[in-house]
């Protein structure tokens, strides 16, 4: 059975591609097939941040227009066996997904045997935001603890409970996981940021995890190599977490405290 | 300079952003775009049509809000009579039980 999961915000950097791309990866790194669809027509960036920029042949509008076979436009991963993007279109046509095409294509991927499909959706709540939730199972709600991208957060949760396939057929409410990133327990400490338990409460769905603010996102998208892949860093740490929990596994929530610094340390930091 | 930060006093805007944040989610919510509750306008212009037919009152002095309670939304009509108007506090009418 596949698994259509879509990585969803409102609001735009807070990290919906990074996150579409860690986890896609991470759940490969488990054995998972999977497929990472970029949904941000126009402004296609999962297959930069992904590495895979330069292979891109066809891309998903071909494929629901029928210029290309969708194999033709799945691009596989170097680095993880069973992990494949199929990257967003450059077209500046903002009806170029349509319910119908897109329906067709998700068909056909899971034909193909994939255990998730990943979409992740472009900020707004427009057309293109919510064709990228219309056919998902499961929600990750990404969002910053800042009030404007919790708002936001919210607004896409209405959405979610009435925007999209399942809520239209009036099947099972689509699964929403809250995942907050950029968060720095040190500011959190000082009262300079909306703590997990404020935004936990405001938002009122579970809590998949917390990724910190860390320079290794940067880094890692400068090469164009999912965080994820070199495990040292915290942010590679959090997005392993946050797979295994994804998968079912308990694991305890890291990166909410403030790490022990030294007198030094704090002076000079 | 970190250690000039070590002695300052730090505000609390984390808290100050989480009531901004309460009141905003919560209406918008209350507002439909969560739950669908879009009818109250014209509830309240409808009230207000019946009530105006027994008393004369003010449209600024009558507020109608839904609020989300454990196990039962309370959608409260707040309303204000002329001759509490003119003087007495205000004075709020029973607030009804809504179904969900």
């Amino acid at each position: 059975m596949s698994k259509v999961v879509v990585v969803t915000s409102g609001k735009g950097g807070v990290g919906k591609t990074t996150t579409s791309a860690n986890i896609s990866t991470g759940l490969a790194l488990e054995g998972k097939k999977v497929v990472a669809i970029d949904f941000d027509v126009g402004l296609r960036n999962l297959d930069l941040v992904m590495g895979c920029e330069r292979r891109v042949v066809y891309d998903f509008v071909n494929v629901i227009r029928n210029e290309a076979k969708l194999h033709q436009a799945l691009i596989k991963d170097k680095r993880v066996e069973t992990l494949y993007v199929l990257p967003a279109s450059q077209t500046r046509d903002k009806d170029a997904l349509d319910p119908d095409g897109v329906g067709r294509v998700m068909d056909e991927l899971k034909q193909m045997g994939f255990d998730y499909i990943i979409c992740d959706s472009p900020a707004g709540i427009e057309k293109g935001a919510q064709m990228a939730m219309y056919f998902a199972d499961e929600a990750i709600v990404v969002t910053n603890p800042e009030v404007s991208s919790v708002r936001d957060s919210d607004r896409v949760l209405g959405l979610l409970a009435s925007k999209t396939g399942r809520a239209e057929s009036g099947g099972a409410a689509i699964k929403s996981h809250l995942l907050l990133t950029r968060y720095s327990p040190a500011m959190v400490k000082r009262g300079e940021m909306l703590s997990v338990a404020d935004v936990l409460e405001l938002l009122g769905i579970p809590l998949l995890g917390v990724i910190p603010e860390s320079k290794a996102i940067l880094q890692s998208s400068n090469k164009g190599t999912p965080a994820i892949l070199e495990p040292t860093s915290d942010v590679a740490q959090a997005y392993l977490d946050v797979v295994s929990r994804f998968l079912g596994e308990e694991r305890a929530q890291r990166f909410i405290d403030e790490e022990k610094r030294g007198f030094f340390g704090r002076l000079f930091g | 300079m970190a250690f000039l930060d070590y002695f300052r006093r730090a505000p609390k805007s984390a808290a100050l952003a989480k009531d901004r944040l309460s009141i905003i989610v919560a209406r918008e919510r209350a507002a439909g775009t969560r739950e669908g509750a879009d009818y109250l306008p014209q509830l309240q212009q409808e009230l207000l049509a019946v009530i105006a037919r027994y008393e004369k009152i003010d449209l600024g002095n009558v507020t109608v809000s839904l609020d989300r309670a454990t196990g039962c939304d309370v959608l409260e009509l707040n309303i204000v009579l002329p001759e509490a108007a003119s003087g007495n506090p205000p004075r709020p009418t029973k607030p009804a039980t809504a179904p969900a």
